[in-house]
């Protein structure tokens, strides 16, 4: 099993470790549900170290993306700007969804799942053979997340003069590099807050430095609920390569202008459109106690639906979920728990940004 | 290591026991289970005047992380089930064999009883 740099950092914050797509990494240091807590209302940071960062360059680097993703990158036009995209098969299916900074025209960061590495890089280099362009991997780099109303505070708090006037200014969806760093206003909880890179060398200081600035650690647990709340989809368990973006809720992450943009899955795509969609992808809210799961049996007026992610929301105090299901699906279902109907409302899948419910 | 009292006697799927001496158990599950949970979230309990056989699923423990059936460790008739862990399931978490107690069965088969592990031998259960 692999570690990140911070492994030994996890143990003396009391972490439970547990084995996340071959990496032994933190579910919590005590209570999940504080941690939660911790984000929403102050400030965590989480090792996302096990993710992939790859450093695109290249003349070339630009068409290779417009080929390779779903997004356009040509949206990007200013320095540091990032983008979310999913990659396609040519069957329109997702292999992964992924960020790009822009950096140049010939120089870009991405960053992917861990759990898709393998065939992720596999499928990255199979498609850049055409393009003179050069995809590296930096493994010698770690990733922190501080995420939380008072992360971007306590963040720059702790940084030299001369880099805060580089980060402070950074919208949200932007990041820089100061000095060997990359620093992205960025994250996956629906909170503000950072996303850093930074040589492996340096991991020790940082999270302790970050711990001493009031930002507590927070474990893969907690990072499920934040986003899940923040209706962000999971690779592997909301979409995969057997599901369409369009029926997964990412069909926004879709570049169809220009129509002569030829990406891979673009016709899969459009034949897709052109035959209507059959399914939509919605929030649920259980009317009484219990927990959603994943992969629960929904059940709609008119057919049957599947939640892809559940749990219960420590936000809202009651169980959500994210779903598909039948696109004339009404404001209502039943969602079959252990053999029995449960009644749920439908909503928009997203339950909280920003410390607060977003449901009426 | 997790706490386990040497006064109650233990189930393999991790439920505590305590005679009362007078007919009837109290149950609950273990410090060593709630800490695999994690933070409990949602608790079904039985109905009294239900009757269960002995490791028939008859509660359930949901956690933020998961859902864990909780099976009858006699076979008897519940008689009372714990109100205050439906309300708060952190009782579990930060009482395990106090206030987090789930429910009282009155015993069909006091030989049943036998059956039950000890402290060492659950200990040595979760040891392995």
């Amino acid at each position: 099993m692999q570690r990140t740099a911070l492994y030994a950092k996890h143990l003396e914050s009391g972490a439970k470790m547990v084995d996340f797509a071959g990496w032994e990494m933190p579910i919590h240091y005590g209570s999940q549900l504080q941690e939660h807590h911790q984000v929403r209302n102050d400030a965590g940071m989480f090792d996302v170290s096990h993710m992939v960062i790859l450093d695109l360059v290249g003349a070339q680097s630009k068409a290779f993306l417009q080929y390779l993703l779903a997004n356009n990158v040509d949206k990007l036009k200013d320095s540091g700007k990032a983008l979310y995209s999913c990659m396609l098969t040519p069957e329109g299916t997702v292999i992964d969804d992924l960020i790009v900074y822009f950096i140049t025209a010939t120089q870009w960061r991405i960053v992917v799942n861990a759990g898709t590495r393998d065939k992720d890089i596999a499928w990255m280099q199979k498609q850049i053979a055409n393009f003179d362009a050069t995809l590296t991997e930096r493994d010698d780099l770690s990733m922190i997340a501080a995420q939380g109303p008072n992360a971007r505070a306590k963040v720059l708090g702790i940084m030299p003069v001369d880099e805060v006037a580089i980060v402070e200014p950074l919208k949200t969806f932007y990041g820089a590099f100061v000095n060997d760093w990359f620093i992205a206003r960025t994250g996956y909880t629906g909170e503000d807050g950072f996303e850093m890179m930074f040589p492996n060398e340096q991991a020790h200081k940082v999270w302790d430095a970050l711990l001493e600035a009031g930002i507590k650690p927070i474990g893969l647990g907690a990072r499920d609920t934040l986003r899940l709340e923040a209706g962000m989809s999971l690779y592997g368990t909301d979409m995969d390569e057997t599901i369409s973006p369009l029926v997964a809720g990412l069909g926004w992450t879709i570049g169809w202008q220009p129509e002569d943009r030829n990406f891979i899955g673009r016709s899969a795509l459009e034949a897709q459109k052109a035959a209507g969609v059959p399914q939509k992808f919605v929030g649920l809210v259980l009317e009484g106690k219990g927990v959603l799961r994943s992969h629960m049996k929904v059940v709609c007026a008119d057919g049957d639906g599947e939640t892809t992610s559940g749990t219960f929301s420590p936000t809202l105090g009651v169980a959500i979920a994210l779903a598909r299901v039948p696109a004339s699906c009404g404001e209502t279902c039943e969602v079959d728990i252990r053999g029995k109907l449960h009644p749920a409302k439908v909503v928009k899948p997203v339950f909280a940004r920003n410390g607060k419910s977003v449901l009426n | 290591m997790s706490n386990v009292p040497s006064d109650l006697k233990y189930t393999k799927s991790h439920e505590w026991v305590r005679d009362n001496g007078d007919g009837t158990v109290t149950v609950g599950i273990t410090d060593h289970a709630q800490e695999l949970l994690g933070d409990l979230v949602h608790i079904e309990l039985p109905e009294v005047g239900t009757e269960f056989g002995a490791e028939d699923g008859c509660a359930v423990a949901e956690s933020v992380k998961a859902a864990s059936d909780i099976y009858a460790p006699v076979p008897g008739v519940i008689v009372e089930a714990n109100e205050a862990v439906q309300d708060s399931p952190e009782l579990i978490n930060s009482d395990p064999y106090g206030d987090g107690w789930m429910f009282v069965m009155r015993v069909d088969d006091e030989d049943a009883m036998d059956e039950l592990l000890d402290a060492d031998a659950y200990k040595a259960e979760c040891d392995e």
